[in-house]
Order: C-alpha cells, then sequence, then structure tokens
C-alpha cells in the first residue's frame, strides 16, 4: 500500500476492516435506490467513535471527501459515496450506551437499529415514536441526517422532535456535543441544525433519543373509497374536524395489488383507494373518537369501514402498509420513488393532477403516502429495459414535483435531498436563501469534504433528470446504473 | 435493479436468474434476517451485496474468485426470500450461480479435496457409514489435519445406531386414506434411521399406506447447493425415473431433501425431464404438511406436561413454507406446551455441508441457537430436519444442557405408542 492517506488508514483500523479491493467495494456503490452508483477509495467498518474521529482527521488532513453510511436505504442518493472519497460504515457500533426508563431517554450509538430502540424499551412500557417503514432495517444515525418521519409522525412529529442530543464530530475532526438530556436546552438549537443536514455537518457519535409511553388503546380502521381523489378530500374533512389521530395514510389500487403480494393481506375487492386511521391514546378518549372518526368517514363517502379487530390485525395492515414500497418490485422491474408534500387541504386536487401526469406521459404511477401531513410517495413504474422509458419517467417524477412546488407544498417530506433533488433546492428556494445555506456550511466544513456533492452541490446544480448528463457524472464523480 | 446479464450466455438457468436480480429493488428489507450479515456486518456478507456481486461477475464486470468468499459464506438457508417484500427468488438464483460459477472458478488443492471428500461420501449411505468409522479412528490426530477436516471429523457421532432396513411397502390401520413414496435421505439412514421408521408407524397410524421405493437415491440438493450441477442432475433424473407415479405424494422427512425436491425442475431447466421434474415437485410434500392437510388423527395426550421447544429448520421453513402444520400436530397433542424461540428465523448453521466448510460462523451460529433454546427453559427440542438436529444436539451439549433433541415425527411417534 503506497498511497500515504491509505496507509494511515491502515493504522488506526485493522486490515479487514479497511476494504479496498473490488468485490468488497461493490456493494457499497450504492443506497436503496440503485439508479446512482459512485466508486469510493475504501470503505472503513468503523466499531467505536475514536476510530471514526481519527478517520475523520486523516480525511482531513489529506483532503479526502468522507461520508457515512448507516444501512444504506436511503431513497434519494443520499449514501451513495463521493467519488473516490470514503466511505465510514457505521452499522457496526450499534450498542445501546445508556438507557433511563425513568427519564425516558436512551443514548445509542449511530449504527442502532431504529425498530431496536422501541424493542429495548417496550419492556417499561415505552417507544421511539418515528417510525419510517424502514425501521426494522435503517438506523437512527441515517434518520437523524435525513430527518426522517413515518406513519406516526403526524401526531407525534418527525425525528428531529425525539432527539435531545447529539455527540458529533465535526468534518474537520473537532469533538462536539449539542443539546441536553432534558427537554429544554438554552441558546440556539443546534440539535435541530444538525437534524436533518443529510451527513453535510459531520457525523453523529452518540445519539440521545426520547422515549414516549405506549399508548393505551388504539383504534386502526381501513376505510374504503371508490376514488383516490375521495380518499385525498376525507383526509381534508379529517384535519379539518379537529381529530388528532395518529396516522393517516392513503393506498391506491396498485399499491394495495403489491402488499397484497408481498405480505398477503386482504383488501376491500372494488377499493380504488383505501384510507388507514389510527386513533391511538386513554381508552375513554379513543371510545368517543372512535365514534366522530365513523361519522366523518361515512360522510366522506367510504363505502366499507372495517375496523382491525385485534392487535394481529392491526399490525397486519400496518405490515401491508410498511412493505409498500419494496412491494413495488412486484409491479414493475423499475421504479422511482418520489417523495413531495402538499398542503393537505389541497390533496384531493393534488391526486386528481398527477393521474393528469401519468395519463400524459403513458406512465403508470401508484399512490402511497402520510396523508395526514400531505407527504406524497408517487411511485413511478417503468421497465428500464425499454429505450426511452427511463427519461420519461424521469420527466413524468420532475412534473410531480414541480406540482407540489407549485400547490404551495415541498419537495421532501423525509427522504431528503441526497443527489436526487439537487435541482429542486435551487427552484423552491431563491437564490438568497441557498446562498445562506452555502455559507452556513461553510462555516461548519469550508473543505466541503463532508458528503460532498449532496443536498448542497453547488448554487447551480442543474436537474439530474431531464437535461441529459448532471455536471456530477460529466465530472466522473457519480454514474448512473 | 437493472442490468445487462446476457441472459442467452448464461446458461438454461440465465433467465431466471436475470428475472431475480431485476426484483431486487435494493431496499436492504433482508439485512436484519441474514445470518452472515448480522454476524459479519458488512455488505458483501448481505443478501443484497450477494445480488450485487452475483449480477457482477455474471455481467462480466467482476472476476468469480472475486466474489466467491463471499458467496461461499451464504448458508442457502432462505432467510431472505422470506423477508423480502420485492418477492426475489433469491434460491434460485443462489443455486444456478453456485453451478454455474462452479465451473470457471479456481479452488486450492485442500479445499478441491474437501470438496470431493463431502461429494463422494455423504450422500451414500454406505461409503458415509464406512468414512465415518474410518475418521473417528484418525480423530486422534485431528490436530494435525486441515481446520475444515478436523470440523467433519468433530461431527462425527461417537457410535452410529443400528441400521434399520425399512419395508418396500407399509399397509395402513384400518382403513386405507392415501398411499405415499417416501424419500429416505442418505445421511438420515445412517446417523438416525429411527426417523423413517417412526415416519412410516405414524403415517399407518393415520390410514396411509406407505411406499419406500427400493432404487431410490440420494436427493442431490447437497450436491446442487455447492455447485455440482451435474451430480444434482443425474440424482434427480434418477428419482424421477424410480419413484412410482400412482402415489399420492412424495413424502420427505428432511427438510434440506424436501427442499432439493421442489428444486428439480431448476437443475433440470432445458432438459428433455424438466416437464417431468414440475410433476414430481408438485407432488413432494412435508410430512407434517402431509398429515396436516389429510386431516391429523392426533395422539392421546402426553400422561405429564412437557414444555417443547420446535427449532424451524430453514429448509422448511422458508424454503417450502411450512411453518404452521408442524406446529399445529404438536399442538393437537395433549400436555405439549410450545415454546416460541427468539430469532426464530435465523439458521442455526448446520446448513447442509456448511458447517464442514466455514466452520466459524457455524459455530457461532449453533451456539447462538443453542442459548435461545435453553432461554425458553424447553425440555426437549424437536425439528423437522436431521442437519439441525445433529448441530444443535451438538452445541446443547458443548453448553452442557443436553436437552433431548428429537425429529417432530418422532414425538408423534412416541406419543401414539405410549397409548399402547
Ligand atoms: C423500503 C424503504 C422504506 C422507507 N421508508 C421511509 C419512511 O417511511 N420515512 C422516511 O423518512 N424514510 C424512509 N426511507 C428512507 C430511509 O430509510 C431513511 O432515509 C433512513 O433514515 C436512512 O437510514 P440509513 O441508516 O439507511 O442511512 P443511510 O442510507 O446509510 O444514510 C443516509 C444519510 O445519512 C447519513 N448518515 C448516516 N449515518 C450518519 C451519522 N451517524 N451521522 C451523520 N450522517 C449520517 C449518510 O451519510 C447519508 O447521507 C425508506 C427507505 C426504504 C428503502
Ligand atoms: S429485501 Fe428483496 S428487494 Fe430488498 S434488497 Fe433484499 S433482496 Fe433486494
Ligand atoms: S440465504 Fe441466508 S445466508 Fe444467504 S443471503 Fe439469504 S439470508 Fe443470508
Amino acid at each position: 500500500m503506497h498511497d500515504p492517506f491509505l496507509q494511515a488508514l491502515g493504522g488506526i483500523v485493522p486490515e479487514e476492516r479497511l476494504l479496498l479491493g473490488q468485490a468488497e467495494l461493490l456493494p457499497y456503490e450504492s443506497d436503496g435506490l440503485t439508479a446512482f452508483r459512485a466508486k469510493p477509495r475504501a470503505v472503513v467498518l468503523a466499531e467505536s467513535a475514536e476510530e471514526v474521529i481519527q478517520i475523520v482527521k486523516t480525511c482531513h488532513a489529506h483532503d479526502v471527501p468522507f461520508l457515512a453510511r448507516g444501512s444504506g436505504t436511503s431513497l434519494s442518493g443520499g449514501s451513495v459515496p463521493v467519488e473516490d472519497g470514503v466511505v465510514i460504515a457505521l452499522n457496526r457500533m450499534n450498542n445501546i450506551l445508556d438507557y433511563c426508563p425513568i427519564f425516558r431517554s436512551m443514548v445509542i450509538e449511530p449504527g442502532v437499529i431504529t425498530a431496536q430502540v422501541t424493542q429495548r424499551a417496550s419492556e417499561d412500557g415505552l417507544y421511539y415514536a418515528p417510525d419510517p417503514s424502514s425501521g426494522p432495517v435503517c438506523t437512527v444515525g441515517g434518520n437523524v441526517a435525513f430527518n426522517s418521519g413515518g406513519a406516526h409522525c403526524l401526531k407525534y412529529g418527525m425525528t428531529s422532535n425525539h432527539i435531545l442530543a447529539l455527540k458529533v464530530v465535526l468534518p474537520d475532526g473537532e469533538v462536539t456535543t449539542f443539546g441536553t438530556a432534558s427537554l429544554e436546552g438554552v441558546g440556539p438549537d443546534l440539535t435541530g441544525m444538525f437534524v436533518g443536514s443529510e451527513g453535510l455537518f459531520g457525523i453523529a457519535l452518540e445519539i440521545t433519543v426520547r422515549l414516549l409511553p405506549v399508548a393505551e388503546t388504539f383504534y386502526t380502521v381501513i376505510a374504503a373509497y371508490d376514488t383516490l381523489e375521495r380518499a385525498g378530500k376525507a383526509v381534508a374533512m379529517l384535519v379539518a374536524s379537529g381529530l388528532l389521530p395518529g396516522a393517516i395514510e392513503i393506498m391506491d389500487r396498485l399499491v394495495m395489488e403489491a402488499a397484497h403480494a408481498a405480505v398477503g393481506v386482504e383488501y376491500p375487492s372494488r377499493a380504488e383507494a383505501v384510507l388507514i386511521v389510527e386513533l391511538e391514546g386513554p381508552t375513554e378518549e379513543v371510545a368517543e373518537e372512535k365514534v366522530q372518526l365513523q361519522q366523518i368517514l361515512k360522510e366522506s363517502g367510504a363505502f366499507e369501514i372495517n375496523p382491525a379487530k385485534n392487535e394481529q390485525e392491526r399490525l397486519m395492515i400496518w405490515k401491508g402498509r410498511k412493505s409498500a414500497f419494496s412491494a413495488a418490485g412486484r409491479l414493475s422491474p423499475d421504479f422511482i420513488v418520489q417523495d413531495g408534500v402538499v398542503p393537505r387541504s389541497r390533496l384531493g386536487e393534488a391526486l386528481v393532477e398527477i393521474q393528469k401526469i401519468s395519463n400524459k406521459y403513458n406512465i403508470r404511477v401508484a399512490n402511497v403516502f402520510h396523508a395526514g401531513d400531505g407527504n406524497l410517495h408517487p411511485l413511478i413504474l417503468y421497465d428500464g429495459r425499454q429505450a426511452g422509458l427511463y427519461e420519461r419517467a424521469e420527466e413524468c417524477a420532475t412534473e410531480i414535483m414541480r406540482l407540489c412546488i407549485a400547490l404551495g407544498g415541498s419537495i421532501t417530506g423525509e427522504h431528503g435531498v441526497g443527489l436526487e433533488k439537487l435541482v429542486f433546492l435551487k427552484e423552491m428556494y431563491g437564490p438568497e436563501d441557498t446562498l445562506f445555506m452555502h455559507r452556513i456550511r461553510d462555516a461548519v466544513d469550508s473543505a466541503r469534504l463532508a458528503n460532498r456533492g449532496k443536498m448542497l452541490a453547488s448554487a447551480e446544480a442543474p436537474a439530474l433528470f431531464s437535461h441529459g448528463l448532471h455536471p456530477l457524472e460529466k465530472q466522473g464523480i457519480i454514474f448512473r446504473n | 435493479m437493472q442490468h445487462t446479464i446476457p441472459t442467452g450466455e448464461t446458461g438454461p438457468c440465465g433467465e431466471k436468474m436475470a428475472e431475480a436480480v431485476a426484483a431486487c429493488v435494493h431496499c436492504g428489507f433482508c439485512l436484519p434476517t441474514c445470518p452472515t450479515y448480522q454476524q459479519l456486518g458488512e455488505e458483501m456478507d448481505s443478501p443484497r451485496g450477494r445480488i450485487f456481486l452475483m449480477k457482477e461477475v455474471l455481467e462480466g464486470g467482476l472476476p468469480v474468485d472475486a466474489a466467491a468468499p463471499y458467496i461461499d459464506r451464504c448458508l442457502g438457508c432462505l432467510s431472505c426470500a422470506t423477508a423480502c417484500p420485492s418477492g426475489v427468488a433469491y434460491g434460485e438464483l443462489i443455486t444456478s450461480y453456485r453451478t454455474r460459477a462452479e465451473n470457471v472458478r479456481r479452488r486450492t488443492f485442500s479445499q478441491k479435496l474437501l470438496r470431493k471428500l463431502i461429494l463422494k461420501t455423504l450422500p451414500y449411505p454406505g461409503r458415509f457409514h464406512l468414512a465415518a468409522t474410518g475418521g473417528r479412528l484418525v480423530r486422534p490426530i485431528a490436530r494435525l489435519l486441515p481446520r475444515q477436516l478436523a470440523t467433519m471429523l468433530a461431527l462425527i457421532p461417537g457410535s452410529f445406531p443400528r441400521k434399520e432396513p425399512l419395508p418396500e411397502c407399509m399397509p395402513a390401520k384400518g382403513k386405507r386414506r392415501g398411499r405415499v413414496a417416501l424419500l429416505a435421505g442418505c445421511a438420515q439412514q445412517v446417523l438416525a434411521p429411527q426417523i423413517n421408521v417412526a415416519t412410516l408407524r405414524v403415517l399407518a397410524e393415520n390410514g396411509i399406506e406407505v411406499v419406500v421405493p427400493r432404487d431410490q437415491g440420494c436427493c442431490g440438493a447437497l450436491a446442487a447447493h455447492t455447485g455440482a450441477g451435474k451430480e444434482a442432475r443425474a440424482a434427480a433424473k434418477h428419482n424421477i425415473n424410480v419413484f412410482p407415479r400412482d402415489v399420492d405424494a412424495i413424502i420427505t422427512n428432511a427438510a434440506g431433501c424436501g427442499s432439493g425436491l421442489h428444486e428439480y425442475p431448476l437443475w433440470l431447466a432445458g432438459e428433455p425431464e424438466q416437464e417431468a421434474a414440475g410433476h414430481f415437485a408438485a407432488r413432494t410434500v412435508d410430512i407434517c404438511q402431509y398429515l396436516h392437510d389429510v386431516g391429523f388423527r392426533p395422539p392421546p395426550p402426553l400422561t405429564t406436561p412437557l414444555p417443547v421447544a420446535y427449532h424451524d429448520a430453514c429448509h422448511l421453513a422458508h424454503a417450502q413454507g411450512v411453518r404452521s402444520a408442524p406446529r399445529a400436530l404438536l399442538e393437537s397433542i395433549g400436555n405439549v406446551q410450545l415454546c416460541e424461540l427468539a430469532d426464530a428465523e435465523i439458521c442455526c448453521g448446520s446448513a447442509g455441508s456448511y458447517s464442514i466448510e466455514q466452520p466459524e460462523i457455524a459455530l457461532q451460529l449453533g451456539e447462538r441457537k443453542a442459548r435461545a433454546i435453553i432461554a425458553t427453559g424447553a425440555q426437549m427440542v424437536v425439528t423437522g430436519n436431521i442437519g439441525c438436529l445433529m448441530q444443535i444436539e451438538s452445541h446443547l451439549k458443548r453448553l452442557s444442557h443436553p436437552i433431548p433433541i428429537l425429529h417432530t415425527i418422532q414425538l408423534i411417534d412416541r406419543a401414539y405408542r405410549a397409548e399402547g
């Protein structure tokens, strides 16, 4: 090994944890989205915070870009390596460092799997609220970077509402702590700044999460509609009524078919769309809300309302919902998952427009989303083996994104900007806002080593889709499959 | 995911392999259930990592030998196929890939020797018996042998049970409700012939007549899963020929063999026997599933309560989807208290010849499974596969908890016989 940089890394971790060979690097070339790939120079399997700090310092000293990787389930190219940079894999750092049921908090390493936090806390009747569908796979470190959300974030907020404190290594190797173990922080909310920064501000080494007591009762219903638009309007009615369910989700016909094939859940046979609504809280409260909910669902035109009869049925409903993205592989050999937000009052309208866009491009679009907070996840289905279809699917995806912006929404609800949405960030924010973001980033990482090329690539980054090669592609920093 | 696998040039299973790769959306849902990813914590040793590597090799972008260590470490337990929401046929991919890769890869001399030894002894009851007896003699010098051979020796039991010749036909007790043929399994006949005897008796008890075709051979699974395609195809063709067609079902009681029989159409893709293989596989069914489907006649209750841990053999649960039938049969016996294991979907590390080829991982998984069993407080373990049975037995002993372990059908048999 003649490369002095690699030699330095070799001094930090033993040989078998410094991956350099082709077969070892290939599986790290992409994340939960294989549309983007990039070749890293090395992958380091870190096992302690100290190692991560040393690696970051070494990268800084040698001016080599780096990127943290949890479970690699990002859907926006977030954990695609920086070409010729270092991937710091954190999945082995999965220890629970401290658990304090009385204070309802837990200190964990970043590689802990999200679902395991709840698993551990459940013996004390506690749980960790953010519930991305990828919960059994993704890491809390990844959730922090992307401010991930899930079905139940409607009532309890996204990841950022559940992170009390962070110990992080900044891109120059300095170690610092944000926040405290209590909810009432003093001074600027730096934890809040770090959460959702997509790895641009460094690497989280220790995460203190907030835990909540498990609700006493759940009441989960599936309501069937004969059009997607009706289901969308039902959401607006629910929100306007003042009810605050734990979750409101929509799945359309195509997604129901996929979920049925994947996990065997049965859905009402004539339904074009279903609404999943879950009430949760103290038993008396839920009993009252239940009546109100049924009333609203009936008025909204649901032709069938099926409550889960027991816990097993309830879990099955969620299993079907949470398998939806991966199950889309059964509908089509290739698909793009979009992640946009529209104001809830305009959901019905947005769905009609998406249908029009789908017809216009003659590309099937399946819909599954966190309806309660207006977070759409259109799945744009195409067959990449047919010439020109990939491009058409991208154009279709782009138009849907623009629709979200036009309706007064946002370009990402939870999957992040990553590589995929670089262009839209500029469309959503004006030049001043973008410049401001760059200034903050430069204040933290003037060398732009952390996750270079993502989220804030450069102010003038043109579209990844539809305008030919992305400049990063031209430079050979990323390439597509 | 997209690929450029030249399906025309990748053999009769090229299309199947390409389909599996295409169905993988790289979501990672398979990661937490993969035993090697859990143990090793690296993408190359995960299902999606392996799919990626196989794709690259098939596309011609990566040498077979570079991917080999990671493909070899795959247990073939198919836990990933169960977890995959996208329906990736991982089993078809890995089996076809291994056969294809075997033709081109380079193995060291001692690897070749070990492979030969496994393929030439385990599938033949006579040779296995002989080799094992010989193996016991050289055990004192095991330290001097390659690590893997030493592991193989360590697995040989101290003594073998008496041979149990099976009748060619076992009549049904009472009114005949069905007629089936039994695959006796080769390693099983040497290591635990009582399992077949129990199977015959339980079937008879349920009004089922059983034929045991004399000329049957090894199912071929061991060969197929180590990439020896030629041997596997020969085994499949032989069995398709010698098993009678006028039976309701072909019964297997070793999960590994059962899943092998189900794979015959894949092994024989492009061969004249492919269609016959399809019919053969369609008639193949695990003993517990069969009993459950024909309407099981529960034995009388045990005299005292017995907490029983049921271990899901991977080749039963993941490969054949048989999970609830064995549990239902056991629960129908009064006083049997079924205990569920933590991480039940994770392999015990036996996986055919895996414990010989990858001893370290097999050891860790075996120990983990044994601890999960001990934690239930069960006084007996039952499972549907001879390989798991041996592996778990040895690890329970190592942890000084020699809880008795039986095949599911043996416990059922005992329950009938206690009656009279
Ligand atoms: C099937 C499927 C369903 C999904 N459902 C949802 C959903 O419902 N809601 C949702 O929000 N997302 C969802 N996602 C997206 C994804 O799971 C989340 O973005 C998740 O947070 C990523 O976690 P990860 O561990 O896989 O991170 P990775 O993909 O490995 O990394 C993601 C980003 O985080 C950075 N990062 C990782 N660890 C750290 C750290 N310790 N410090 C700083 N930066 C770090 C990486 O550099 C990268 O930029 C889904 C993905 C899939 C495949
Ligand atoms: S779960 Fe299935 S689709 Fe997802 S990465 Fe694993 S094999 Fe691929
Ligand atoms: S078959 Fe088992 S060991 Fe192999 S990739 Fe799948 S889960 Fe992992």
